[in-house]
């Protein structure tokens, strides 16, 4: 289980990774937008995204998009995590295909209890 | 139409009067009106520009009393919020420091009791009933440093938590940051066109398409922001999530 973290703030990055490495996901890529992060994603390897939605370059939203769109990563599972908190901003996500969402600050039980969500449904 | 010109046209009407022309009194005096006018178009002309200049201002002007009137204050509300947040994410981190070096400590002290100890025991310098305390004092040390170090884990993960708030204080100060070049924008403006009348430049005011994390009392005014996981996690099952 490899997962890739974007963000532009490193130190976001950076908590990320040591909450999925808490739950036994040792095995993590890092990318600063979606710019970067597409390339990643598209030369394979990675099972899970976690990404940021307002960053430079290409937001989360477009990341999404672009990846629901490739017919090689459309299943990828995407948990937004994102300052982003307004109403319609949270359903334009969820109609993009996001898996779960959730705003910052959250807590380490959130993304474990998100995280697990995921995977039971792509499990059942 | 030089001063000669119009000299020669009142003699011409004194002239006329005189000799009970009206008719080319008429005309002279029409003519010399008609100056007049043509005065007072340019002059109006003039004050039409000054108008239009006027109100290219005035939009200037609104747009930075609508920074002054809305957006300082909210700027000055999204500053204080960062205070807040750095000096809870500070106090969070003390706090798990405090606690922390403590149970460190005792660790340590247990730790370095028993190896003593043990030191004494290897080279037989241990009688057998301080040997049974030994045994029961390492027993008891290794459920305490169990617990001890379950408590050291938690504090570091939470020391871990706390420095989320670079992310969210980095993006309300860009947000700020935006805010000041808008009204830099709008003075530049202003001072151009008060200096030399020239025709006002695009802006480029940033328009920011993303609202960032919320600020208390600023951006959770109106009922359209998610306050909580708890709300984001309503409005997804709403969606039927």
């Amino acid at each position: 289980m490899k997962i890739l973290i974007v963000d532009d703030f490193s130190t976001m990055r950076r908590i990320i990774k040591n909450l999925l490495r808490d739950l036994g996901f040792t095995n993590t890529a890092e990318a600063d937008d979606g710019k970067t992060a597409l390339p990643r994603l598209k030369s394979g390897g990675i099972d899970f995204l976690v990404t940021d939605w307002n960053m430079p370059g290409m937001s989360g939203l477009d990341l999404l998009k672009a990846v629901r769109s490739d017919p090689d990563l459309a299943t990828l599972p995407v948990l937004m995590v994102t300052a982003e908190a307004k109403r319609e901003q949270i359903i334009m996500a969820a109609q993009a295909g996001v898996n779960g969402y959730i705003i910052k600050p959250f807590t380490a039980a959130t993304l474990k209890e998100k995280i697990e969500k995921i995977f039971e449904r792509i499990d059942s | 139409m030089t001063d000669k010109d119009r000299l020669s046209q009142v003699k011409d009407l004194l002239k006329a009067l005189e000799e009970g022309d009206e008719q080319t009194a008429d005309r002279i005096l029409d003519e010399i009106a008609g100056i007049r006018e043509s005065q007072l178009f340019i002059e109006v002309g003039r004050l039409t520009r000054q108008l239009h200049d006027a109100m290219v201002h005035f939009s200037v002007d609104s747009k930075i009393t609508e920074i002054a009137a809305q957006e300082i204050p909210d700027a000055k509300e999204r500053l204080r919020y960062v205070i807040t947040m750095t000096e809870q994410a500070a106090d969070q981190t003390l706090t798990v420091v405090e606690d922390i070096v403590p149970v460190a400590r005792m660790l340590n002290e247990q730790a370095t009791r028993l190896a003593e100890n043990w030191e004494r025991f290897l080279i037989r310098k241990m009688p057998f009933e301080e040997f049974k305390d030994m045994s029961q004092e390492i027993t008891e040390y290794f459920n305490e440093s169990v617990k001890s170090l379950e408590i050291m884990q938690n504090g570091l993960n939470d020391i871990l938590m706390a420095q989320g708030f670079q992310d969210i204080t980095g993006q309300i100060i860009r947000r700020v940051i935006a805010m000041v070049e808008d009204l830099e924008n709008g003075m530049v403006d202003l001072i151009r066109l008060s200096s030399v009348k020239a025709a006002s430049k695009e802006t480029g005011m940033s328009s920011v398409e993303l609202p960032g994390p919320v600020v208390p009392g600023v951006d959770d005014k109106k009922d359209e922001v998610a306050t909580s996981q708890d709300d984001v996690d309503d409005l997804l099952s709403s969606l039927g999530f």
